[in-house]
């Protein structure tokens, strides 16, 4: 086995999220504990140009696997790219971000190539010469420390965890093309349409999460929320409560059976703040909460705290954002 | 995998795991190295729920057809057997192992070899058990089978042996298509999963639950521990109403250093 770590690097239409330069800083820390090299991976169309931006990342070097095919996201297409890289490089660790392509693809690739799999860490290190990880269980209501036993060991690192240190413009690689083989038929599954819902991060992403509960009292009043998310540069997200009575689709979850947050700052309004919601969003930075009980179990994860009439605090909170801004 | 073509019949298997509520409050275990199960209520997993009835659904569109649970657990995962059988399933069977001690490989290759043997069409699974959160197992399961596997689908559609999924991403949802045979896991948004009527919680307890050992297995996941998480520090009330908005804005600007 080698030391060199490989980080699978996602973009869409040519262009990379943040996550992706987390995943190869991160990939980046683990490969000089091992000695390797940060080998960055990017499959896709039309790549070259954007890849080289991962070098300031910590990128040693910068493989772009171009074919047609590739240029959506598919299980079979990039499982068999990343498989024949894995394979050529012999690598210590793979390393991806732990977004909607990241988990699907880390599932196939474990299977493929047989590897133990540490998925959505929040942190990872080198012991005894195995990567063991951090990653939270139970939606975050416990933290389980991993240990993966063998080559390649593939991880990935949950978004707004791992940080993207500012680009190192000094760094400069040249993006080499790897060959790509996909036969005919190759794909069994695979995209023929993509739609856009929203031009804004997804909740998983977000730095600034603004969340409404059942203290909304009916879907009608989302755009309090939806004032204060804009004002404050941030996405909308909601409780099990209001998903479940129609308000909000599923996709605006937060918590144990919706989505897990990280972001810089969490601003709960007219959550009560049930266990299975505190689990999906008790990492965050800074959590406010605004709520009329004074009681709500909301409270004791706020940073800082309203009590208050979220209708009359919400709009005020927004006013007083936008003349900071 | 040998494809069974089948008209008008829809025959559906469903990996199941017996996970604890969500609303239970997780205490660490003495060895800390995993959960303390005193007084735990278990569940089928709630997005396991979802493709079970995803699977019922298919079948009463096809018209006929099986629906089969397999779970790998505990003995006690007999209980949530039952409930699926409850809920419409027509047959379950139960792989053993009461170690617990299994990565998403072997738990895979264990659940594969089970379905393997029932020739489904669809195999289906939850996103991910809510325990471990991983959600790597469905596609060690479809590896080992040979088939693709489509992950997080809001919508199913079936027709003429293939299948059109939407799968959600970040801010929207791809389309995919694939044939049958195949593998698809479930996220919220699918379907309202159905309760089971009380004539069917009776009948249930009649239906074929097979039970067999898990076969052995390595595990190269190893938990080195599990812990709570740290506590947060003790936050401050700002104050009352809508008056205490601008010291909010304020500490966010300042102290927090995020505006």
């Amino acid at each position: 086995m080698g030391a060199d770590v490989l980080v699978f690097a996602e973009q869409r239409d040519g262009a990379f999220k943040r996550s992706a330069f987390e995943a190869v800083a991160a990939g980046a820390v683990l490969a000089r504990r091992l000695g390797g090299s940060t080998i960055a991976l990017v499959a896709g169309k039309g790549i070259c140009g954007p890849s080289a931006a991962l070098a300031g990342y910590g990128a040693d070097r910068i493989l772009a696997a171009e074919h047609p095919l590739l240029e959506r996201y598919s299980t079979d297409g990039y499982v068999a790219v990343l498989a024949a890289q894995a394979k050529a490089l012999s690598p210590a660790v793979i390393v991806m971000a732990a977004t909607a392509m990241g988990k699907d693809l880390c599932a196939a690739l474990a299977a493929r190539l047989k590897a133990p799999c540490a998925p959505d860490c929040t942190a990872l290190e080198i012991e005894g010469g195995s990567v063991v990880a951090t990653r939270p269980v139970y939606a975050g209501k416990a933290v389980a420390r991993v240990k993966l036993v063998g080559a390649p060991a593939i991880a990935t690192t949950r978004p707004n965890v791992f940080t993207a240190p500012a680009p190192d413009a000094s760094r400069a690689v040249k993006v080499e093309t790897v060959p790509v083989e996909i036969p005919k038929g190759a794909l069994r599954a695979s995209v023929t349409e993509i739609h856009r819902t929203s031009a804004k991060p997804d909740l998983t992403e977000a730095a600034i999460v603004v969340s409404g509960g059942r203290g909304q009292k009916g879907p009608e009043n989302f755009p309090v929320i939806e004032k204060l998310a804009a004002a404050l540069g941030g996405v909308v997200g909601a409780s099990r409560a209001v998903v479940d009575a129609g308000w909000r689709p599923h996709s605006d979850q937060v918590g144990q059976t919706g989505k897990v947050v990280s972001p810089q700052l969490y601003v709960a309004c007219g959550i009560s703040g049930a266990i299975q919601h505190l689990a999906g969003m008790g990492t965050s930075r800074v959590i406010v909460a605004i709520n009329s009980d004074e009681n709500a179990p909301i409270f004791q994860v706020a940073t800082y705290g309203i009590v208050g009439d979220l209708f009359e605090v919400v709009p005020r909170l927004a006013e007083e954002v936008r003349k900071l801004a | 995998m040998p494809v069974a073509i089948r008209f008008g019949s829809m025959r559906a298997v469903v990996c199941l795991k017996r996970v604890p509520k969500t609303d239970t409050r997780i205490r660490i275990r003495s060895d800390g190295r995993g959960i303390d199960t005193e007084g735990v209520q278990y569940a089928i997993g709630p997005y396991d729920e979802i493709a079970i009835e995803e699977a019922l659904r298919q079948k009463e569109k096809a018209g006929a057809g099986e629906v089969v649970v397999v779970c790998l657990g505990p003995g006690d995962a007999r209980t949530q057997l039952r409930d699926a059988l409850a809920m419409g399933a027509d047959r379950a069977v139960l792989l053993v192992d009461e170690s617990g001690d299994r990565d998403a490989l072997s738990t895979g290759a264990a659940l594969a070899e089970a379905v393997r043997a029932l020739e489904p069409d669809l195999v289906l699974f939850g996103k991910q058990a809510v325990d471990d959160d991983g959600g790597l197992v469905p596609a060690a399961v479809c590896e080992s089978l040979g088939i693709p596997c489509i992950g997080v689908v809001t919508k199913l559609e079936l027709k003429d042996r293939q299948a059109t999924a939407h799968r959600q991403i970040e801010g929207g949802h791809e389309v995919w298509q694939a044939p049958l045979p195949l593998g698809i896991t479930c996220q919220k948004g699918l379907n309202e999963p159905r309760y089971a009527s009380l004539p069917n919680i009776m009948k249930a307890k009649k239906k074929p639950l097979e039970e067999k050992p898990a076969p052995q297995a390595e595990c190269r996941v190893e938990t080195l521990s599990l812990s709570l998480p740290p506590p947060r520090p003790k936050g401050k009330i700002v104050g009352k109403g809508a008056a205490a908005a601008s010291d909010l804005a304020r500490l966010l600007h300042e102290e927090a250093k995020i505006l």
